[in-house]
């Protein structure tokens, strides 16, 4: 593998072509990739309002920034449904999957560019679909749980459907990966060279295919269920309601780590090139992202530790649930041993690759509390729950993303951001998210429950202080953002194609690369991490 | 490995794919999404053993209403056309065009009696005032055999563009019969579902 930069100017860049049409009708990865990114961006902004607004509202005990609880309701159904189905599960899997799965196993383009495009167009009619929806929002929360959904006056149906579309997205995206990395390998990139990112979109997509489909016909039973006047999960009509329960998580917990392996790739990448040291544990790293993967479907019973299932079961899902740290750890512990002794260059994207080990330990370790369930009991439905899953959520995944998009930046759209500014907003991000999310810890163990727009006077401090840390935290993001458009309009490309000096495929092209990315399919003859060798 | 071997066909046409490379990346996709197919219907089969297992009386005076004979005629009017499907194949592999339209037309033929045939159950009824929402027995039925029937249309729909691309000569030339083969797979899956739908729904002992 060739460790230098290429000359720059003799390639077309595949953002050479203009007009509207050579975007909607292309099959470019590379531009899938960039469709996905806007659309998600998009809902990410929408979700971060809606949660600022919510914020607002928390700063005192009162309901005085909302007319009506009820408003607070379908403020955190459009958080938590935009956030999660739209932004985070699509996330990192769509755009960055897209981006760098040809380029980095030395492909011209996925197995299928068709059914990729296709897939995006599924993508946008569900969330066409879901913006039609939030003209009359539903008010369940992210969950949908029944009976609550059932009865509810709020329009149930459209938001779901929306849902149910962007699952078929999901789908054909993860059967286009998993055929592109077995079959589309360049020569001599043999299984033990594959990126870690790679690997990480193989568990991913497995997760995809296999979870996917059980919450469609959770959704499609539910939006029976009202139209019909079914009663599957209607106590009343001899229904039970634990069973949507089961059916949405044996998705839903699943789901959540299609949202946060994607990221354990990514860091996986940034850390050995920042270091400058080969990574350690590699096939640690890779088999425990299947690990994750496998035991991942089996814990989604320490969801409901409190809805009414048997002891044995709960103990069971208990021990289970803890099984999952082992394989994390695994990874926490590699990336750590990688930086060790290593010659570390603190670029942005190696920032928000350290913060998310830091967060990401310690959304984990509380995850392992929550485990537990004599705690459980004691913590379920408070902040302690926010905390923690918004430690998992943006300490791990949006880090992870942000990290990427500083990384690949150059890469993908061919530009160069100010770096000093985006550590700025690097700085302003990491304090902002800790000053939000770690009073919630507090206030959650004191007895804060989620989801209520007023409160008792009590818990005015916590949430004041998490209140001015969502401030910062937007502010960071804000500038990050403004941080990472502007270049977008300037002229020129950078100077080497290669400024960070990785080992990998995607940094032997041209930035950006040219069509079909490679002249020539490129002959693998060494590890992807050799680092320090050389 | 092969897949190199692979790797070096694909890669000598240019920028394009190679036949092989091509043929086993469809046959490998549809087999990913058949496991999704198999998961989504999964969902379904849950709540039938649930329901069952708390309501065995329900579910056996529920079945009674059933037509048993239009479900066998339909359960065999499937497996046979899955027969006629795996001879379509058969019969595009050795391209034999002639033969390949009239096994496909045939399978088509076969979904479409498969739907007439629902459709006289469903009215049957609903005039018997049978609905999704008269037990949790028959909420089950019209959920599965809906979804089903859906599949079937898909089915019949893929048949469709199958005869119209063998028509105009697409699947003459070297291993151009992948689309047939693909969607052959997605029709036995169809009928395998049927198969399992058959004696949970109509022969309840």
């Amino acid at each position: 593998m060739a460790n230098g930069a290429v000359t720059q100017t003799q390639h077309i860049p595949y953002l050479a072509q203009k007009g509207l049409k050579s975007w909607i009708l292309t099959t470019d990865h590379k531009r899938i990739g960039i469709l996905y990114l806007i659309t998600i961006s998009f809902f990410f902004m929408i979700a971060g309002l809606t949660a600022l607004g919510m914020r607002y509202e928390l700063m005192t005990p009162e309901l005085d920034f909302f007319r009506t609880a009820t408003e607070y309701n379908v403020a955190f159904t459009i958080h938590g449904s935009l956030m999660v189905f739209f932004f985070i599960v699509p996330g990192i899997a769509a755009s960055f999957g897209n981006f760098l799965i040809p380029l980095m196993i030395g492909a011209r383009d996925v197995a299928f560019p068709r059914i990729n495009l296709l897939s995006f167009w599924i993508y946008l009619v569900g969330t066409a679909i879901l913006l039609f929806a939030l003209a009359q929002p539903a008010d369940t929360g992210w969950t949908f749980y029944t009976p609550y959904s059932i009865q509810t006056g709020t329009k149930v149906i459209m938001i779901t459907l929306g849902v149910f579309v962007l699952g078929f997205s999901s789908i054909l995206t993860g059967m286009n990966f998993i055929v592109t990395i077995h079959k589309l390998r360049a020569p001599g990139m043999t299984w033990s060279r594959l990126p870690l990112f790679i690997w990480a979109s193989y568990a991913t997509a497995i997760l995809q295919l296999l979870a996917t489909p059980v919450v469609g016909i959770t959704l499609l039973l539910l939006i029976a269920e009202r139209a019909f006047d079914i009663g599957f999960f209607d106590p009343a009509k001899g229904g039970d309601p634990i069973l949507f329960q089961n059916f949405f998580w044996f998705y839903s917990h699943p789901a959540v780590y299609i949202m946060v392996i994607p990221a354990f790739g990514i860091i996986s990448e940034i850390i050995p090139v920042f270091a400058r040291k080969p990574i350690f544990g590699y096939k640690a790293i890779a088999y425990s992202s299947f690990a994750i993967a496998i035991i991942s479907f089996f814990v989604w019973l320490h969801h409901m530790f409190v809805s009414g299932i048997s002891e044995t079961a709960a103990a069971i899902f208990s021990f289970l649930t803890m099984l999952v740290a082992i394989p994390t750890a695994v990874k926490v512990f590699n990336w750590t041993a990688t930086l060790y002794k290593g010659s570390i260059d603190f670029h942005s994207s190696m920032l928000y690759a350290l913060s998310f080990i830091v967060l990401f330990t310690v959304g984990g370790l509380t995850g392992v509390y929550l485990g537990a369930l004599a705690v459980d009991v004691h913590l379920h439905d408070t902040y302690f729950i926010v905390a923690h899953m918004h430690y998992v959520m943006i300490g791990g995944t949006v880090m992870g993303f942000f990290g990427a998009l500083h990384f690949w930046y150059q890469k993908w759209f061919g530009k160069v951001f100010n770096e000093l500014v985006a550590k700025a907003a690097w700085f302003l991000i990491f304090v902002g998210f800790n000053v939000t999310f770690f009073p919630q810890f507090f206030m959650g163990y004191q007895g804060m429950p989620r989801r209520y727009a007023t409160y008792p006077e009590e818990y005015i401090s916590y949430h004041a202080l998490s209140t001015y840390g969502s401030w910062i935290l937007g502010l960071g993001i804000l500038i990050m953002t403004v941080n990472l458009l502007i270049p977008l309009w300037k002229k020129g490309r950078p100077e080497s194609s290669n400024p960070y000096g990785s080992l990998s495929l995607e940094w032997q092209v041209p930035s950006p690369p040219p069509h079909e990315n490679f002249d020539e399919i490129p002959t693998v003859t060494d590890w992807t991490y050799a680092y320090g060798k050389k | 490995m092969s897949s190199t071997a692979e790797h070096a066909e694909g890669h000598a046409h240019g920028h394009g794919l190679g036949e092989t490379v091509t043929h086993n990346a469809a046959k490998f996709g549809m087999w990913l999404f058949l496991g999704t197919e198999i998961l989504l219907f999964g969902g379904l089969f849950a709540a039938y053993a649930l329901f069952r297992a708390k309501f065995p009386d329900l579910f056996y005076e529920s079945h009674k209403k059933l037509d048993i004979t239009l479900g066998a005629v339909n359960t065999i009017v499937l497996i046979f056309s899955s027969f006629t499907m795996a001879l379509a194949v058969s019969a595009s592999q050795k391209r034999n065009r002639k033969w390949l339209i009239i096994l496909l037309a045939v399978t088509f033929i076969c979904g479409a009696a498969f739907g007439v045939n629902k459709y006289f159950e469903y009215s049957a009824k609903f005039h018997h005032h049978i609905f999704p929402e008269t037990n949790i027995f028959f909420a089950l039925y019209f959920m599965m055999t809906g979804l089903h029937m859906l599949h079937v249309f898909v089915g019949m729909g893929i048949i469709f563009a199958l005869i119209i691309m063998a028509k105009q000569g697409r699947f003459k030339e070297g291993n151009r019969y992948t689309p047939v083969e693909v969607g052959g797979l997605y029709w036995h899956l169809v009928d395998l579902i049927w198969i399992y739908l058959f004696p949970l729904l109509y022969l309840i002992g």
